[in-house]
């Protein structure tokens, strides 16, 4: 047991080491060959430049073209406080470069986020374009316009007597490389952290990390000023490497060269980017040697570029990464070390601790008051008002298109109402945003399922779970994402609970539609809510799987306030406590199942031929 | 303050610049409203109908064939491209078709750049271009420039009267309404994509053409009018046909006006714009809601 626990803790650093250990062994070997530490140098520098651009596009979806912007920025901040004795201290010049980089990473960052996609990369290229231009022709008496900053002094560092200056060869790559060190061993930690979790998530589906109750505008702006933090350090340092900044750097072509680097090497890899930088810098420096073939390096690097986006798109690295896990670690991703903690009964305690305030029975806990919303000049959802107590399980019923979803969504802060007031716990929480309802204990699982494709049920888990801990955004980049205890025991005991033992730890995407079903129930159950909506929760299962989410859901209501729309009608009179009849987006009735049975508008508009059905 | 002579002047020379960045930003936005991805290759192909033009009017001093060159150019690299490989991109995420796109503009810029070599090749402008225009004694601009606007207003009229005026067009707007819907009615959607695709690639060559005798012609003449179409599709709507050209006149407007007040801020000025447009109406001034 403790030979396993050591083997893991070994596992961990695993990758830091072998790292740490290249970074000192590699140089002999290399210089050896190629005489060049320059060109490691080099390539260590935009392998970290990379590592922050893949934070953001390879972890987190976010795919920038404007990278050149905050390598830029830090580049000439640190080039003109050091050069004009603005500052004299070299390290708080670099110190100050970073900082800038970051600033102005924060306000490219709030404009250009609120866009995604092909828009997101667009604007992006744009605000670097737009830098460059400043940089050159309005700010160049103090960046040196067309020619650049020189001479950029060297940082040093007094031991004792001794004087190190971190000059030219050698001496800059000790720095470099320690820099390069201590930048992986950070984003390492942060993709392996809880913060890392949710950047997977929304690269995966934004949407549905957002309504499980983080703060994806957020967690997103973090880590675009991140990226820009390790795009302004790589640029501090080549100009402190060439003791010179020079002119181009804010051009598009440094944005593109980390793009081409990082998807050479692999995206979603932290070490790709390097690898790419290398291939990069190495086709440049020894394709140019050969007559004929020389001018064509950039052709051939391009040609490259589109195989592997075509054909291999985990890149070189990744694709290594790839075989060597699937030749030494087994081809399906490992079933999780950590032992099951939790028995069986533990788990159902641990599903039925939801956060519900004490004497929340007295009044209802969900209420809509004369709800509305309208599509322009539909009226999808018309007037609704309806009043959950706790603990019930109430059902919203009613023909396709008469406005079920639509009026769930407004409930879930999903959308917002044109009118109308929606209560939770008497809070008015209309027109709150999905994260904010989310967070105040209202969770939805969705008629078609919105799952975490790439990762495990565990994982997809994890990540709403995750969210149940109070706060939307949330710094904790330190710890591994599946160290909280607390986390840990409700996945698990939630894993119990939907009977997903066997397939927890495989890939979602490879499980049979019924056990897809229960993850997506189970993310609304992980953000552990007082108030669950169920957007027909028995679509597409079959009749024996049905009795289990009929059961499961009974068992659920016990100290939770379940809204549920469905079309299962015997299900339906068999849970549900009261049921709302919606029609052509208004109420049609409203009342108990055998009020409903009997109410003769519900028979002649809606149940129709069904009404002997429903009596059976 | 300059002028008036000196702004009419600046305000003219920007809306010829404009309708080209028009023609140029339409492609781009009748591909993207399309196919649904944003070809970032585009400013290679301008500057394959630059250097088309380059090579024809060299040997043959015909603008007419020159401009038949640009197209023709184009229209071989764009069937070729689509059929060969971006076909394939249809299917996977947007970000994976800009990179495609992206690299394959690396690969055109670098294959003109082997054969043309890095320096910069000058086009004259046709003879019937030669020549000054007096705008009423205030301003004199050259004949070509003035030409240019009939030009690429002609081919926008070109592309507009294909979309919205033939049963061509009524499927290509219908596909990009309803790209599953066009499919079940039998048309073929493939057919459709190579269609418009090899339309928008025509309309950067065809650009690239008239841009030439205006400027150098060198391998990397596309990325600025590039990154200047992104800013006008941003402007006007991504996938609006209509936000192309409004976007390319205000955008070549600003930056030749804001020139004469001042050259140093007046590139920084467009993109200020776009960053307005941005915070105050997110989709562009033609965007159709809720299209990305």
């Amino acid at each position: 047991m403790s030979a396993s626990i050591a083997a893991r803790r070994g596992s961990r650093w695993l990758p830091e080491i072998v790292v740490a250990l290249l970074l000192i062994v590699l140089p002999f070997g290399f210089v050896a060959a190629f005489s060049a530490v320059d060109l490691l140098t080099r390539i260590l520098l935009w392998g970290l430049f990379g590592i922050g651009f893949d934070l953001l596009f390879g972890y987190s979806g976010l795919l920038s073209f404007g990278q050149a912007a905050f390598f830029g920025t830090g580049g000439f901040v640190t080039a003109y406080l050091l050069t004009n004795h603005v500052l004299n201290n070299v390290w708080l010049g670099m110190l100050a470069g970073v900082v800038a980089a970051m600033l102005f990473g924060v306000l490219v960052g709030y404009l250009a986020l609120r866009r995604v996609g092909l828009y997101f990369a667009m604007i992006t290229l744009a605000f670097a374009q737009l830098s460059y231009f400043v940089e050159n022709s309005p700010l160049a008496p103090w960046t040196g316009g067309e020619n650049g900053l020189p001479g950029i002094p060297p940082p040093t560092i007094h031991i004792g007597p001794l004087l190190f200056t971190f000059g030219e060869g050698w001496h800059i790559y000790v720095l470099v490389a320690a820099l390069f060190f201590l930048g992986y061993v950070l984003a390492r930690s942060i993709v392996r952290s809880p913060v890392g979790t949710v950047l997977s998530g929304i690269r995966q589906n934004a949407d549905r990390t957002a309504a499980l109750g983080h703060s994806v505008a957020g967690y997103k702006l973090s880590v675009f000023v991140l990226a820009a933090g390790y795009a302004g350090l790589a640029g501090v340092l080549l100009g402190v490497f060439q003791s010179y900044m020079p002119p181009d750097a804010f051009s598009v072509d440094i944005s593109g060269q980390v793009v081409f680097q990082t998807v050479i090497g692999g995206a979603g890899t932290l070490l790709g980017p390097t690898v790419g930088a290398a291939v990069w810098l190495f086709l440049r420096d020894e394709l140019q040697q050969i007559p004929g073939v020389g001018s064509l390096w950039m052709f051939i690097l391009g040609a490259i570029f589109v195989a592997l986006v075509t054909l291999l798109r985990k890149g070189l690295y990744g694709t290594f990464a790839a075989l060597w896990q699937a030749r030494f670690m087994g081809a399906t991703p490992q079933p999780q070390a950590r032992p099951q903690r939790v028995a069986r009964s533990h788990a159902a305690t641990v599903l039925h601790t939801p956060p519900e305030p004490i004497g929340a029975a007295v009044t209802p806990v969900l209420e809509a008051l004369s709800v509305s919303k309208n599509f322009g000049g539909v009226r999808a959802v018309a007037g609704v008002s309806l009043a959950v107590p706790a603990g019930e399980i109430y059902a919203v019923i009613g023909p396709n298109g008469a406005g079920k979803s639509t009026f769930l969504r407004l409930l879930s802060g999903e959308m917002a109402p044109t009118e109308g007031r929606i209560l939770l716990r008497g809070q008015d929480i209309a027109g709150r945003s999905v994260t904010a309802v989310s967070q105040a204990g209202v969770a939805k699982s969705y008629q078609i399922n919105q799952l975490f494709n790439d990762l495990t049920g565990r994982q997809n888990l994890r990540i709403a779970a995750l969210a149940r801990r109070p706060g939307t955004l949330r710094f904790d980049m330190f710890r591994a994402a599946d160290s909280i205890a607390e986390v840990e025991d409700s996945i698990a005991g939630l894993i119990g609970e939907l009977g997903l033992e066997a397939s927890a730890d495989l890939p979602v995407t490879t499980l049979p539609y019924g056990e897809k079903r229960r993850i997506e129930l189970g993310l609304a159950l992980a953000t552990r809510p007082s108030v669950l909506l169920l957007d027909e929760p028995l679509a597409g299962l079959s009749p024996g799987e049905r009795q289990d989410v009929i059961r499961l859901i009974r068992r659920l209501a016990a100290d939770r306030t379940i809204l549920l729309v469905e079309h299962d009608m015997d299900a339906v009179f068999a849970m549900a406590a009261r049921i709302l009849v919606m029609h052509e987006g208004g109420t049609l009735a409203e009342g108990t199942p055998a009020e409903i049975r009997r109410d003769a508008d519900v028979r002649r508009a809606y149940l129709g031929g069904m009404a002997a059905h429903v009596h059976a | 303050m300059p002028s008036t002579a000196t702004l009419l002047s600046q305000a003219f020379s920007g809306f010829a610049f404009g309708t080209l960045l028009a023609l140029m930003s339409s492609g781009l936005t009748i591909i993207f409203g399309t196919l649904g991805f944003v070809n970032f290759a585009h400013g290679a192909m301008f500057m394959l109908g630059a250097y088309a033009a380059f090579v024809v009017l060299t040997y043959t001093h015909s603008y007419i064939a020159a401009l038949l060159a640009g197209a023709a150019v184009l229209l071989i690299v764009s069937v070729i491209l689509e059929r060969g490989l971006l076909q394939f991109f249809y299917a996977r995420p947007p970000e994976d078709q800009l990179l495609v796109t992206f690299g394959l503009s690396v690969m055109l810029i670098e294959a003109i750049r082997y054969f043309f070599g890095s320096d910069s090749q000058r086009v004259s402008p046709p003879a019937w271009g030669d020549g000054i225009v007096d705008f009423g004694g205030l301003f004199y601009y050259p004949l070509y420039r003035v030409e240019v606007i009939g030009i690429a207003a002609a081919f926008l009229l070109a592309i507009y009267l294909l979309l919205y005026h033939t049963s061509v067009g009524l499927m290509v707007r219908a596909g990009i309404e309803d790209r599953l819907m066009v499919g079940l009615l039998g048309i073929d959607v493939r057919k459709i994509f190579l269609l418009v695709f090899a339309v928008g690639a025509m309309a950067a060559g065809v650009a690239g053409v008239i841009f030439a005798p205006l400027s150098a012609v060198i391998p990397d003449m596309g990325t600025p009018f590039l990154i200047q179409a992104f800013v006008v599709v941003v402007i006007g709507g991504l996938g609006s046909f209509g936000g192309a050209i409004v976007g390319g006149i205000l955008v070549g407007v600003l930056l030749s006006v804001t020139t004469a007040f001042d050259p140093d801020w007046s590139q920084a000025s467009i993109y200020l714009v776009m960053t307005l447009v941005l915070v105050l109406r997110p989709r562009g001034l033609f965007g159709a809601v809720g299209r990305i």
